[in-house]
């Protein structure tokens, strides 16, 4: 289906079926539970999981491809949402017009950084990306200040008046997809449950599985190929007849469109943009998530991106208080001495855990998440069957 | 004229450390031939060693001064440090004010400690690993060794002053018959003790055995780990003399930048572009490009530049770099045959 | 005219002069076979036919075009396939997909944009890549893990991703260096088999004798960066100067 195989088809469906019912697995827990901060199931973070796992998409066709290191792809982020939410202000509050100059203008300024960047490779190619992505910030925090307002950024505010968009007076535009505003959310309660199915999530979703089943067919393309054969041994390639650096440029800008894809919808959702987008720590944010998922598989980074993005918002939101109830139970000495082990890895200290579990990650599990899963299942499947051994792992599941 | 003079001077102090930071990580790339991206985590926690030692000097017992009282007419309780006890008022006083000088002998020890537990627990463990992978392990060990720090000290800048007679400033120019060149005094400090660090460090290098074995091992690795000599051991002392220049430039670096968390990423990035403007692998590239980028970043913040090309002291290291790399592949003296797969 | 026309080539590295005035021609569908000691300049002359170096003067003529100036691609893309000293493939790839890859860019050039094409649906070039497999005794591994092949099968990969492009000539770069005896003739026996089914040019270098004269047709000696002799392996094999050469070498 789809011009894809049997077993992709499989996964683009398992993966567009989780998406669209996230509302409800993300929310397992009834409202009033103690439990119930351990939901996830709120627009804003729903939008979020698949926005980040855009953007790990996208650096995962370079990285994962080509192995290319890019310590900038935030940059491509950044630049997508000033010009997605210059087409908001300036032309019409519809989404769509906002979101394609997104991906145009990072695809054009992935275009010229590739084209420099990538006539070097190795360590000195990644210096090079985080070298353009933090002029970006800077000239954007500082400099380019009446384009990108600087260090508060760009909002939609009471004055802007959108050509296409009839606005009453004093009203402030909120973005729409042909009236649907992204702010709308239908909420279904079940028993002590509920679940929140919100516009901008959905449109996004789609978004995405559009966006991932594009990264399936590059992966399986011959395109796809080339690229692996790149990361493999570029002389080979060269010395088999084919250009590597039309291909790798090609990857490059790619991936620079999913940012910049990325980028417009943060500003569909979110109808603002500030600097810090680009600053490197973004940029090595998506580096965390594609390694963290599984870099150079499909759905890795997607997972990678999920469980950051979760970490950041339900580990944070731990606190010391929390932990007390949860431990109630056990005598007062236990209780203090568990809550204190506990505290550095909850909180504003999320951080220090994301470090560990990537560091273990790294070391143990190079595959990432994916490996672990695939670890895992052909366990079981030894058990099964102990007299036939198991064929040897293809490559770039 | 003077103002020339000014920014070289202004330039110094922050291109010393990118200079400091820059040499240790292009021991550690040139020796064990990993790059390293927590030696900006080492910078840091030699900058809290000195804030530790602050506190520890300072650690002190109530006392009540029945001489004087509080508002209320209770006596006043004061915190009388402990050193107070021991050495009389006075003395305590100057022992902690001289906390950041102290520290540098506090701060040797545990770097070194620090240092080999990094390259036996981990880096060891890399050597045959891909570069990628081992930038994004030790990513990963900063954000963890800095989410410590964090922890502990918490994420506001820790004042850490200088001793008061090295505080203030001076008139440099009057030293070499200029005027109105007010430089302070620990900044000057600083760059004397980053050339003293340099200098000891290319010394050991070239006059020891020791260090006519890791140059060989810089030089070709695999022909010196034929000859039999035990490269692992003498790899892992590098490492932690590497570790040690970067806890001392942070150490020294307290009184000019209060330290807190995250610089040692801010320095890190900085270095990194450093190193590879040098040339990776070259340890005189790597202090040159230091001390040339530092001053390069002063000359673009002065008014004048700024009002002719805005916005061009945020970006000019970047775009030196980018230049660099562009027309010099290797750097400024870097060596063919490294790191060009 | 030979397919093959090297015309007075210099080539210098700093002080040494790694080739001087280097005459050659290839005849058209023979096995030619460049031989000499040690820093004769074989590889340096080699590097100047594939584009990784260029001559300082002279010029190399391939089927009629000068390769001078071209890049490694344009000038495989010309007709030359190489084989190098260590088998160079693609580790991470399959063995089908290493036999893929140079089946793209024989039809579709240096670089095309088929990221929206699927590999699975190329059903006449995985046939192709498939029968190829078959010559080179290599079908049943078609689903390996191509860094996992012995070394001998890597070579054999090799070639098979050199043929499969149906190059007018084969470069072959030492191509039994350190093999086992039994290794060596299994490649000689290959090569005999590769030439007979088809028309090719192979131009070899190498420093092993059996392996030259079990092959070559014509053999060119290289001896300080000039052609020393050029003639039949026959006259070669009773040629003083070609023993002086070799016994040059011996000495130091």
């Amino acid at each position: 289906m789809f011009g894809l195989n049997s077993k992709d088809t499989s996964l683009l469906l398992v993966v567009a079926v989780l998406t669209l019912l996230a509302p409800f697995i993300l929310n397992p827990f009834p409202e009033n539970s103690d439990l119930a901060q351990f939901n996830a199931g709120y627009p804003d973070l729903m939008q979020r999981f698949v926005i980040f796992g855009i953007f790990a998409i996208g650096f995962n066709i370079l990285f994962g491809l080509t192995g290319y290191l890019s310590f900038g792809h935030a940059a491509f982020l950044g630049v997508g949402s000033y010009a997605a939410i210059w087409m908001m202000k300036l032309l019409t509050l519809n989404v769509i017009p906002a979101i394609f100059m997104g991906i145009v203008v990072a695809g054009l300024f992935a275009l010229v950084v590739g084209f420099v960047s990538l006539r070097r490779s190795g360590i000195y190619f990644s210096i090079l990306t985080l070298a353009f992505a933090q002029m970006s910030y800077a000239l954007a925090y500082s400099v380019l200040t009446p384009i990108t307002g600087g260090e508060t950024g760009l909002q939609i505010k009471p004055i802007d008046r959108p050509l296409l968009s009839n606005l009453e007076p004093g009203e402030i535009g909120r973005a729409n997809l042909f009236g649907i505003e992204m702010g709308n959310s239908y909420l279904l309660n079940v028993g002590g449950w509920q679940f929140t199915f919100n516009a901008g999530y959905y449109i996004a979703a789609v978004v995405m599985l559009i966006a991932f089943y594009i990264s399936i067919r590059i992966f399986r393309s011959p395109f796809g190929m080339m690229l692996r054969a790149v990361k493999s041994n570029q002389n080979r390639l060269n010395y088999t007849g084919l250009n590597s650096k039309p291909y790798t440029l090609a990857a490059f800008v790619i991936s620079g469109m999913y940012a910049g894809l990325a980028g417009g919808l943060m500003v569909a959702m979110d109808t603002q943009v500030g600097p810090e987008r680009m600053f490197w720590t973004a940029s090595g944010e998506v580096v965390l998530m594609a390694i963290l998922g599984g870099v150079g598989t499909l759905i890795g980074p997607v997972l990678g991106a999920g469980m950051i993005k979760y970490m950041e918002n339900i580990l944070s939101k731990i606190n010391d208080a929390i932990l007390h109830q949860w431990f109630a139970f056990m005598p007062d000495g236990l209780e203090n001495f568990k809550v204190a082990i506990i505290h550095p890895f909850i909180g504003k200290g999320w951080h220090l855990t994301l470090g560990i579990v990537f560091m273990l990650v790294v070391i143990f599990l190079p595959g990432g998440l994916v490996e672990g899963g695939q670890r895992i299942g052909r366990l079981f499947r030894r058990k099964k069957r102990k007299d036939k051994p198991s064929p040897d792992a293809t490559p770039a599941e | 004229m003077e103002a020339i003079v000014l920014q070289v001077l202004n330039g110094l102090d922050k291109g010393s450390a990118y200079a400091l930071i820059a040499l240790g990580l292009t021991l550690i790339f040139g020796t064990l031939g990993v790059v390293n991206f927590a030696h900006g985590a080492l910078f840091m926690i030699g900058a809290f060693c000195a804030v530790t030692l602050q506190r520890l000097l300072s650690l002190s017992h109530e006392v009540v001064d029945e001489t004087r009282t509080d508002f209320l007419g209770n006596p006043l309780k004061v915190d009388v440090p402990y050193l107070a006890d021991w050495f009389g008022v006075d003395a305590a006083q100057s022992i902690i004010n001289w906390s950041v000088p102290l520290a540098i002998l506090f701060s040797i020890p545990i770097m070194i400690v620090v240092g080999i537990a990094m390259e036996r627990g981990l880096i060891k463990h890399f050597y045959k690993r891909p570069h990628a992978d081992q930038i994004l392990v030790t990513f990963g060990l900063a954000i963890v060794l800095q989410e410590i720090i964090k922890a502990i000290y918490g994420a506001n800048p820790i004042p850490t002053p200088a001793p008061p007679a090295f505080t203030g400033s001076f008139d440099f120019g009057a030293l070499i018959g200029m005027e109105n060149i007010i430089y302070p005094y620990w900044r000057l400090i600083y760059f004397g003790f980053a050339m003293v660090i340099i200098a000891g460090v290319f010394a050991f290098l070239q006059f020891t055995t020791f260090g006519m074995v890791v140059r060989a091992g810089m030089a070709d690795r695999e022909t010196v780990g034929m000859l039999g000599i035990n490269i692992d051991k003498r790899f892992t002392i590098m490492f932690a003399i590497a570790a040690c220049v970067a806890g001392l430039a942070g150490v020294m670096y307290t009184p000019i930048n209060s330290p807190n968390y995250h610089m040692g990423m801010d320095f890190l990035v900085l270095s990194f572009v450093v190193v590879v403007v040098g040339g990776m692998g070259s340890l005189p590239g790597a202090v040159l490009a230091g001390f040339l980028l530092g001053i390069l970043e002063s000359f673009a913040s002065m008014g004048q530049v700024i009002d002719l090309l805005p916005g061009i002291n945020q970006i000019i290291i970047y775009l030196v770099a980018i230049v660099i790399l562009l027309t010099r592949p290797r750097g400024l003296m870097g060596r063919k045959g490294v790191m060009e797969e | 005219m030979g397919i093959l026309e090297v015309k007075g080539v210099n080539k210098r590295f700093g002080g040494l002069q790694a080739l001087g005035d280097v005459n050659l021609s290839v005849a058209e569908n023979t096995v030619h076979a460049i031989i000499g000691p040690n820093g004769a300049g074989k590889s340096t002359l080699l590097n100047c036919l594939v584009g990784k170096l260029i001559p300082d003067t002279g010029s190399v003529m391939f089927d009629g075009q000068s390769v001078l100036g071209r890049k490694p691609h344009e000038i495989n893309q010309m007709g030359i396939s190489r084989v190098f000293q260590t088998p160079e493939i693609f580790g991470d790839l399959t063995v089908l997909e290493n036999i893929l890859i140079p089946c793209f860019g024989k039809r579709d050039g240096a670089f095309r944009m088929h990221a929206f094409e699927q590999v699975f649906h190329e059903k006449s070039l995985i046939e192709k890549a498939e029968a190829i497999l078959e010559d080179v005794n290599m079908a049943d591994k078609k689903d390996f893990h191509s860094a996992s092949l012995s070394r001998g099968d890597k070579r054999r990969l090799e070639m098979a991703m050199c043929l499969v492009q149906e190059p007018k000539l084969l470069l072959l770069d030492e191509p039994t260096a350190g093999m086992a005896r039994a290794d060596t003739n299994n490649t000689i026996d290959l090569l005999k088999e590769i030439k007979s089914k088809r028309d090719i040019t192979m131009c070899i270098i190498e420093h092993d004798m059996h392996v030259v004269f079990s092959l070559a047709e014509r053999i060119t000696v290289l001896a300080q960066g000039t052609p020393l002799v050029e003639d039949t392996p026959e006259n070669i094999k009773g040629n003083p100067k070609v023993q002086e050469a070799y016994l040059g070498e011996s000495q130091h």
